[in-house]
């Protein structure tokens, strides 16, 4: 039974494939709009999260289907001990496909083995949550037409960041990229981030811990969130963070065309007044993702709408 | 001192020095009532010292799993008292509860039922990661 827990566990033409049916629904969303009928998609949550979940059930109601799960542990039986195993095991006579996310890292995978059907990742933990590289890889696809030659800036928490690891991952298969890693010592993207990527053709890494400094050359700038909590030191903290909050005076010298990225939540990192640039590509980010959940269901489950 | 040389078995050389109780105890040697032969600090001139390991019985066992801990010993196989296989263990691509993940936000760390599997990522050094959280095996 295929199941998607990392973004890696998705080929190149299997992405290609899911940008694709992404753009059909978003061309036609009615074309779509009943092919999950008497489909049952179980979101089980074991841990609190507002967008993801929400977009998991948007997409699967948009699909035509239905819902069912529970939003956090507490209201499930894993409050009275019950194991991953067993949960996947029960739930998969009642839904057709299993959204899940987890605090404990490889919780989906343990899902994924055990179930009857297919298991999506829905975030593990601090490790992998390939729906949000989805929803990025449609984004860029959406905003630059291509994957090669770009010259992606990675700013903030490049040590703890996830989602900044799985979009590595993913860019990373594909021709002439450029990241350019923006973050202060203590939250450098680790080594084996980078040795583990899957080695594509010219790729390469550039570091620096001035955004100013690079942010006109880019063509992507991907921003996290530099939480406090990362730092030693409180001093430290107070000294770099606003490096890395983007304003519209930092702005002045990136391109027309610059495509700005955050998988949200937001705090503080991106300046409210660039949400009206029309630079600003997070909130499209959201909504890319609802439609890439929706291409990953119908994949996932075999169905193919002509 | 004297071991009776095999007519039909495995003998396990180049451990290194003070190893071979872990692979005696790795391999389920301790339980196993056929006779086994476990030679310490025997003088090399490659090691200085070596551990040697001799089973008196062509026991069906996955010793290439014996390359995570040390993939530098050589295996033989003996056959009618004539050696008919000599190697190098490779290293396993997955060890399943050998060693444990370490990393407290792993599945396992709560699930205790989970076999702990890690999966050879990387050649050199060797590097093996949890199947699960992908933590580094230490």
């Amino acid at each position: 039974m295929r199941s998607v827990i990392d973004i890696l566990d998705l080929s190149v033409s299997e992405i290609e494939r899911l940008i694709s049916v992404a753009n059909d629904i978003i061309a036609d969303p009615k074309k779509y709009s009943e092919c999950c009928r008497g489909k049952k998609l179980a979101t089980l949550f074991f841990e609190p999260s507002t967008r993801t979940r929400l977009s998991f059930e948007a997409a699967m109601y948009e699909l035509g289907g239905n819902v069912i799960g529970f939003s956090e542990s507490q209201s499930s039986s894993a409050s009275k001990g019950e194991s991953v195993s067993d949960t996947v095991k029960v739930v998969s006579y009642y839904a057709d496909i299993i959204a899940m996310r987890h605090p404990k890292e490889g919780a989906p995978l343990v899902a994924s083995l055990k179930a009857g059907i297919p298991v999506i990742n829905a975030g593990d933990g601090g490790h992998n949550h390939p729906t949000q590289t989805l929803a990025d890889l449609l984004t860029i696809k959406r905003e630059k037409g291509t994957f090669d030659g770009l010259t992606v800036g990675l700013c903030g928490d490049l040590k703890f960041g996830r989602t900044v690891h799985s979009l590595i991952n993913a860019l990373s298969r594909y021709n002439n990229i450029k990241f350019v890693c923006i973050s202060p010592d203590e939250l450098r993207l680790p080594d084996y981030v980078r040795h583990a990527s899957p080695q594509g053709n010219n790729m390469s890494f550039y570091e620096t811990k001035d955004l100013e400094e690079v942010i006109g050359g880019l063509d992507i700038l991907y921003m996290t969130r530099v939480q406090r909590e990362r730092f030693f030191n409180e001093a430290d903290y107070i000294r770099l963070k606003d490096s890395y909050i983007l304003t519209p005076e930092k702005l002045k010298t990136a391109k027309n065309d610059l495509c700005i990225m955050h998988p949200l939540p937001r705090v503080n990192e991106i300046s409210v007044a660039i949400d009206d640039d029309s630079r600003a590509c997070y909130f499209k980010q959201v909504m890319y993702g609802k439609y890439m959940r929706m291409s990953l269901i119908l994949m996932l489950l075999g169905i193919t709408v002509s | 001192m004297n071991i009776d040389s095999i007519t039909n078995g495995i003998v396990i050389d180049h451990i290194k020095a003070g190893k071979g109780m872990e692979l005696y105890k790795f391999l389920g040697l301790d339980a196993y009532e056929g006779s086994v032969a476990l030679i310490k600090n025997v003088p090399s001139k490659k090691m200085g010292k070596k551990d040697i390991i001799k089973i008196d019985s062509l026991l069906d066992i996955d010793l290439n799993a014996l390359g995570y801990i040390d993939p530098n010993i050589t295996i033989n196989i003996i056959k009618n008292e004539v050696r008919t296989e000599k190697y190098h263990p490779e290293l396993p691509e997955r060890i399943t509860n050998i060693i444990r993940c370490k990393n407290p936000r792993c599945i396992t760390s709560t699930e205790q039922e989970l076999p702990h599997i890690f999966k050879l990522t990387d050649k050199v050094g060797p590097v093996y990661r949890c199947l699960y959280c992908e933590t580094k095996a230490q």
